[in-house]
């Protein structure tokens, strides 16, 4: 594996008044590797996500993504990265060309390169035939897959997502993190949060967020051996159990 | 009894240009008393089925029945007798938690005082918060009042579309244990769920893709019929070996499954020492063998995978 780090923080802190949603997460990712950024509802992995993505400042602490610091480069670091979630992937009335379009666009391509690579993404993805329909009449796990391509057409350094595959059935999700795989082949880092503890087998390390603070990070192997657990399920709730707020 | 009936229901939406089939003829029936789980990617037809069986929906095609009341004629009976708890979350976010329940309650024409003893086990985990606005809640929270609110009213039924959905490990875990209690209180539930883990909680499950129903029965007789050796492979590099895997001649499916990849054989026949060698021969050399009890994932897979090559050969 690539050691060059392209995410680093240092006490990190988020707080709303006297409440602290992020405390201090001090932590490191390497450049393709897989990172699965787990937590319970309410454990702050939205809003560390917000700011490691350049949109929510920090009360105080310092990162840097892919060089840039988070405080004054966010348009550097908006520019270097990708980003897709369950919630909010792809303009759904618009057709898959045009999507793939807006976004070439809004991530700074050239029309020419939009051209060339939205030809090559519809023929990758098998969407000939429906490239000119509306993204609304695809089923949920060709959009997303469609989505995870688009989030990564200008060729980012990483790429975040956020429940990707929530709602997505058994077979295309796997295939979804074919893709994933893929990606970080590619030395594309994938920094991803899923519910689907199965998933979290699939990533090279894997940090677990309970109250705001990072309460274990590393490899699935050494976490279930040092909570000497079967599972990264077991793993998770072993953690989580003990989660005094959120939910 | 059997309180819920469904049988051949049929819902297709149409728009300008096309024509979806969310329900593609589907018929089943869940016994009073019972834990009932839908079980499918989104897209299944789970939340119409849910829709019509509230009568929120019509269907296009066939009947449809909740303790003996027909979902046409008799909707207002149903209504009474039926807790509904959408996929979506449907409180008055800027209400508070107390009036949430209160407004619910008044809409049966009962109290929060009278029907206590069966919302009392959740809806204590909320009294700390019971002046905060619907909306300000964690996704937990909003959870439980909506489960609340749903069955303030003492329902016979309760009908609880995707509860779990984007809920974290451990609140899931919570809230099947709450169903359990529910159901033990004598409430049929029928219950909808992406997650293939929750199947085994359920008394009988439905699995469902594309608006038709791949396989109804028990958990166990659904893992019990899968009627394949199943196998369960490590290697150090479990990349490589998903390739290596799917190359195998004598493969018939092989899928990552977190920390292994299953494996079933077109030939159960065949030795294992051949897949050892093949295995061998690819540079997994540490690789281990076991066969294993199908989970309901891999059954769910198995059947989409049937019936997707059933729908090509026809």
């Amino acid at each position: 594996m690539n050691t060059e780090v392209v995410i680093k923080t240092d006490k990190l802190t988020k707080k709303f008044g006297s409440f602290t949603a992020v405390h201090e997460l001090t932590f490191e990712v390497l450049k393709g590797e897989i990172f699965g950024f787990l937590g319970a509802n309410g454990a702050g992995k939205t809003t560390a996500m917000k700011m490691l993505i350049g949109i929510s400042k920090p009360t105080f602490g310092s990162a840097q993504i892919a060089g840039f610091d988070i405080y004054k480069q966010t348009e550097h670091i908006k520019k270097s990265i990708g980003y897709m979630s369950q919630k909010f992937s792809l303009y759904e009335d618009l057709t898959i060309r045009e999507n793939i379009q807006l976004f070439g666009g809004i991530y700074g391509l050239s029309n020419k390169q939009i051209k060339s690579k939205s030809g090559e993404l519809i023929e990758k993805l098998n969407l000939l035939a429906e490239a000119d329909k509306l993204v609304a009449s695809l089923p949920l796990g060709w959009k997303q897959k469609l989505a995870f391509s688009i989030a990564i057409l200008h060729e980012p350094k990483m790429v975040f997502l956020d429940e990707p595959t929530g709602g997505v059935d058994p077979i295309t999700r796997r295939q979804f993190w074919d893709m994933i795989y893929e990606a970080a082949h590619r030395e594309i880092t994938v920094f991803v949060t899923t519910h689907y503890m199965d998933e979290a087998e699939y990533c090279d390390r894997v940090s677990i967020m309970v109250d705001g603070l990072i309460t274990a990070l590393d490899s699935p192997a050494n976490l279930k051996g040092k909570y000497h657990a079967k599972s990264m399920d077991e793993v998770f709730v072993t953690l989580a159990r003990g989660a005094k707020r959120g939910d | 009894m059997q309180a819920v009936i469904l049988e051949n229901i049929v819902k297709t939406y149409k728009t300008k240009k096309s024509v979806l089939t969310a329900v593609n003829d589907v018929s089943f029936s869940v016994e009073e008393g019972e834990l009932f789980g839908l079980i499918g990617p989104d897209g299944a037809g789970k939340t119409s089925i849910f829709r019509i069986l509230t009568t929120l929906l019509l269907a296009d095609k066939g009947t449809a029945s909740v303790l003996g009341f027909d979902v046409g004629k008799d909707f207002k009976a149903i209504r009474d007798i039926v807790g509904y708890m959408p996929g979506r979350f449907s409180l008055y976010q800027d209400l508070t938690v107390e009036e949430n329940l209160r407004f619910f309650a008044t809409i049966f024409n009962t109290t929060i005082k009278d029907n206590y003893s069966l919302v009392s086990d959740i809806y204590r985990q909320l009294e700390p918060f019971k002046t905060r606005r619907a909306g300000k809640l964690s996704g937990g929270m909003k959870q439980k009042l909506a489960l609340s609110c749903a069955l303030i009213h003492k329902p016979k039924i309760l009908f609880l579309d995707e509860p779990t959905t984007g809920v974290d490990p451990v609140s899931r875990k919570e809230f099947w244990e709450m169903l359990k209690r529910l159901k033990a209180a004598g409430i049929t539930i029928l219950v909808s769920t992406p997650y293939m883990d929750e199947a085994k909680l359920c008394d009988r499950i439905a699995l469902m893709q594309n608006g038709k129903i791949l396989k109804i029965d028990t958990p166990e007789n659904i893992v019990s019929g899968f009627g394949k050796n199943l196998y369960a492979i490590h290697s150090e590099n479990m990349f490589k070996l998903l390739t290596d895997l799917r190359c195998f001649p004598a493969a018939q499916n092989c899928f990552a499954f977190g920390q292994n990849h299953h494996l079933t054989l077109k030939e159960d026949s065949l030795p294992l020492s051949v897949l050892e060698e093949y295995l061998h021969a690819n540079g997994h050399t540490k690789a281990t063998i076991k066969k294993i009890e199908p989970e309901i994932e891999d059954c769910f897979m198995h059947l989409m995978k049937n019936s997707s090559q059933k729908e090509l050969l026809q």
